[in-house]
């Protein structure tokens, strides 16, 4: 039955305050009562990383977290990657390198990915491959989304 | 080679980046779950937690008290609703097995729809679901489909039809055979399992008496029609809407109970009802595909020439028959003798049900499995010969001289006749490129040091674009932009893509300046969706044939504007221009568009706009064809296997977007991997499902995945369409439990070892104890 808390928290730089239930997970909150739809939920059970957003600037399964524990934190969704017209060098190596079909699991991968380029921008390319394993994708069978992710860590490097 | 410029245009041929992307790589989809309509109620299925019962009462009276509940449904409250239709209309010998939106007298599987909950928010409908008491009395279960059918609802036996198919005579020929080799084999049950789970939403607009269906994906025109039967309304009244859709591969976008209870309970509670699906219901409710029992022998020649082929199949339906009838056992035994030229044929499928989710099509259904039973068995049929693996295959091979090659099977209404295709041709190109011969001197010396490490080989045919017809509608208007209607689907193939670079290369324009409308049946009358690898083959032939009726029409009012003849004029970048002078008088797409309004004092007595509709029908599918080649490497402590290796060829006819074709065949073979090494149901002997997580039910992530070579070769274009077009979204997950069981086999010197997938590690590790390796 409902208990609700008022939390507020920062979704890509807009403040957000929210009357929760504590059982509403972070991705609930973040689609239901802040219409950020881009994160998506694809297995609810901490496994398929598809719901992966930033919170404080550290990749986290939103599915695994309660929308209560995220107040007062900095979250950051796919919605907040470009800037203005602008892509995030990842959304366009995404497209250049056909690393998405559907595109349903494309947020949780760019998140994760934008999360770990930006605190380990000179990452290995078998380091890489392990923190990429830890999401799903059920359509692209991964080639390109490495192929991708690298060349925005190249990238991104160059323009730093 | 493209050129700089027509790659910019997105010609046919340009690995052009899609037009589905900036969207989805903003967040900005609409996915099912994204869309909300107000006033919404939200479903909660209660699903039997018994495999079969008899269903003595269902108490929902604490449910319906629950605050928010609205209103909780069993099947006495719609005893009006029939049982889901079979797609391809009612079939009285199947009838009985069809399953109701939710269960009237029996349960036949965990997760069958016992009630609904239908609530103002989410967490109160799954609040409430666990409310609704019910009492089952349970009945014997049957989980194997070999095992003796059982009695259903006490007027048939489970085993609901016998699918035969073949030609020639067996007995004579086997009698003549120099050696008769038979294997056992087993495929597995495991399914397409897209990242998004389902959904739906129904909502009725009374004012104008019209029922809508959000999160249509697949075949949404083909489902009205299922609707429309089950619902007695007119099609003009229904309408369905598929948006971004989250992988489809065949499971997503049927006929499902969900889907028809969210429109009549829109029409009856007289509020939108939202349906988003979670995993666990998933994994037991969306349809389960592959599982089949072969036992099949070849009757071979001295020279190794298999002149006959016997098989005889079990196929696990499941619970119930759903829309697809008994299609993938069609599938199955029509294309089970592959590329090769099998004289005398029989295959048998006993199509049984029994009490687990009920099965149907996965990404190439039929093919996927019969290609493993073939492929298997020609390796044993190698052994049994002393032969090459290779060899045996090549002296089996339907030839270049043979073809177009008939035979007396049936694939989904098409009499197969295999399009002209050189199948030795390109197994030479493949075996050349990945160094066969090299390749297996190197493996056996690191076998001799010790290592488990072999390769393997599996070829197939593969079939697509089936008809019979499809059409599309093109629109230009007056700024030049272009709009092509059709009733295809998209489910995150490139749909879109393909088809506006199939305009953009007969309208000679920019295909970023072209919309492509699928998957709404209020803009189209007529759609077949998108499955069988049919989409690009079918539609794409409609929109070339309308987009170049649509030139014509444009050429021909220019001509006229420009005072010169349609003949001597070309269409560059949306710009009409005289070919001997392309620097000359000029007018835009869109300057046409506007000549040709209805009010327009230029049009003359031509049919107003810039518009066209045209029809393309197939007389026999397409088949192209290809093989798969595994190497592998075996852990003897765990029984994993590690794929070192990959190679993919294939005769796609011709390309419309490389990049996208590639990329079909690298996620099919991802999905081919999970089916040989990892993904499975197993259920106790209670009928329990025991893989109703991803903990559970193992998907490859990026370190099982191999990253594949591909030979992609443009070297038959299909004779059944003029552009000649074949399909590409299966032949990446066709052959990889062949090649890869092969390869198994190799790596720790067992022929025949493998005979069943998925090879665990744990199968593969009794394997392993039980010859001391």
């Amino acid at each position: 039955m409902s208990n609700k808390t008022d939390i507020g928290l920062t979704i890509n730089d807009r403040k957000c305050t929210v009357s929760v239930d504590p059982r509403w997970t972070l991705a609930d909150v973040i689609r239901d009562h802040c219409g950020q739809t881009g994160t998506h939920l694809g297995c609810e059970h901490g496994i398929c990383g598809a719901c992966t957003v930033l919170v404080e600037d550290t990749p986290v399964r939103s599915c695994l977290m309660f929308g209560i524990q995220a107040d007062g934190k900095k979250i950051r969704t796919v919605e907040g990657l470009a800037k203005g017209d602008e892509y995030h060098p990842l959304q366009k190596a995404f497209m250049e390198n056909h690393a998405l079909q559907c595109g349903y699991c494309t947020p949780g991968f760019l998140m994760l990915a934008a999360g770990i380029l930006e605190s380990q921008p000179d990452i290995s390319d078998e380091d890489l491959d392990e923190v990429l394993s830890s999401n799903l994708c059920r359509c692209t069978g991964y080639a390109n989304i490495v192929k991708a992710v690298r060349s925005a860590r190249d990238e991104m490097k160059t323009a730093s | 080679m493209a050129t700089a410029t027509n790659r910019m245009l997105g010609h046919l041929g340009d690995s052009v980046v899609r037009l589905e992307d900036p969207p989805l790589v903003k967040g900005q989809g609409r996915f099912v779950g994204d869309i909300n309509f107000p006033h919404q109620l939200h479903m909660r299925i209660v699903r039997s937690p018994y495999a079969h019962g008899t269903i003595k009462s269902i108490d929902t009276s604490a449910a319906i008290a629950y605050p928010g509940v609205v209103a909780v449904w069993t099947t006495d409250d719609i005893q009006d609703i029939p049982p889901i239709d079979f797609r391809e209309g009612s079939d009285p010998t199947l009838a009985l097995f069809r399953q109701y939106p939710l269960a009237r007298e029996l349960v036949r599987y965990v997760g069958d729809p016992v009630a609904a909950v239908f609530a103002e928010d989410p967490y109160t409908a799954e609040d409430a679901a666990e409310l609704v008491s019910l009492e089952i009395e349970p009945l014997p279960v049957l989980i194997n489909a070999d095992d003796p059918p059982q009695d259903f609802k006490g007027k048939a036996k489970t085993e609901a039809a016998i699918v035969e198919q073949g030609y020639g005579d067996i007995e004579a020929t086997f009698a003549s055979a120099y050696k008769v080799v038979e294997v056992d084999v087993k495929v597995s049950r495991h399914t397409g399992v897209p990242m998004e789970c389902r959904g739906a939403i129904g909502r009725y607009d009374a004012a104008r008496d019209i029922l809508e269906m959000y999160g249509a994906a697949k075949v949404p025109h083909r489902n009205r029609e299922t609707l429309c039967r089950m619902l007695n309304r007119p099609a003009s009244s229904v309408h369905l809407f598929e948006g971004h859709t989250g992988g489809g591969f065949g499971i997503r976008g049927e006929l499902y109970p969900e889907d028809v209870l969210v429109c009549v309970a829109a029409m009856r509670l007289e509020r939108p009802v939202k349906w988003i699906e979670d995993r666990q219901e998933h994994l037991m409710a969306a349809n389960h595909s592959r599982q089949q029992r072969h036992i099949i022998r070849a009757a071979v020649a001295e020279d190794g020439e298999v002149i006959g082929l016997d098989d005889e199949l079990y196929l696990d339906q499941g619970g119930y028959i759903r829309t697809h009838g008994t299609r993938v056992a069609n599938m199955t035994t029509g294309t089970l003798p592959g590329p090769y030229r099998f004289p005398v044929y029989r295959s048998v499928c006993h199509f049984c049900l029994t009490n687990k989710t009920p099965a149907a099509t996965y990404r190439s259904p039929g093919r996927c499995e019969s290609t493993f039973v073939r492929e298997r068995l020609m390796d044993a049929v190698a052994v049994a010969m002393e032969m090459d693996p290779i060899a045996v295959r090549r002296r089996n091979l339907i030839s270049l001289e043979e073809m177009p090659y008939g035979r007396e099977l049936d694939v989904l209404g098409d009499s197969v006749e295999h399009d002209p295709g050189d199948y030795a041709g390109l197994l030479d190109q493949g075996l050349s490129q990945i160094g066969w011969d090299d390749l297996q001197a190197t493996l056996a010396e690191r076998r001799a040091n010790g290592e488990l490490v072999g390769a393997g080989i599996s070829m197939f045919f593969e079939k697509s674009g089936l008809g019979p017809s499809d059409g599309a509608k093109i629109f230009v208007d007056g700024t030049g932009h272009i709009e092509i209607v059709t009733g295809g689907a998209s489910l995150g193939q490139g749909f879109e893509t393909a088809m506006a670079q199939i305009c953009a290369e007969d309208l000679g324009t920019d295909y970023r300046r072209i919309r492509v409308i699928h998957g709404q049946t209020n803009r189209i009358d007529y759609g077949v969706g998108a499955h069988a690898s049919r989409a690009t083959v079918l539609t794409g032939t409609a929109v070339s044939l309308t987009a170049q009726a649509v030139r014509e029409k444009a050429l021909d009012m220019a001509a006229e504007l420009l005072q010169t003849k349609a003949e001597g004029l070309d269409i560059t970048d949306g710009v009409i221009h005289s070919k001997n002078n392309p620097g000359g008088p000029s007018l835009t797409l869109g300057e046409v568009a506007e000549a040709l309004a209805p009010t327009s004092k230029v049009r003359g007595s031509r049919e107003p706009y810039l518009k066209g509709e045209e029809w393309f029908h197939i007389d026999h599918q397409t088949y192209p064809y290809g093989h798969h080649i595994a190497v592998v490497n075996v852990d003897p402590g765990t029984g994993g296997v590690k794929i070192e290796k990959y190679f993919i060829a294939y005769d796609i006819g011709r390309s419309i977007n490389p990049m996208m074709i590639e990329g079909q065949l690298v996620g099919g073979l991802a999905q081919g991997v999970g089916g040989a090494l990892f993904e499975e149901f197993t259920y106790t002997e209670n009928g329990d499902p025991q893989s109703v997580t991803f903990a559970d039910y193992l998907m490859p992530t990026l370190n099982e995945t191999p990253n594949p070579e591909i030979l992609l070769t443009e070297d038959f274009p299909s004779i059944r369409t003029p552009l000649g077009i074949k399909g590409a979204g299966e032949a990446g997950i066709t052959g990889a439990a062949g090649a890869i069981a092969s390869a198994i086999d190799a790596a720790i010197g067992i022929p025949g070892a493998i005979t069943e997938v998925p090879v665990t590690p744990q199968r593969l590790k009794k394997i392993l104890d039980e010859n001391s390796i």
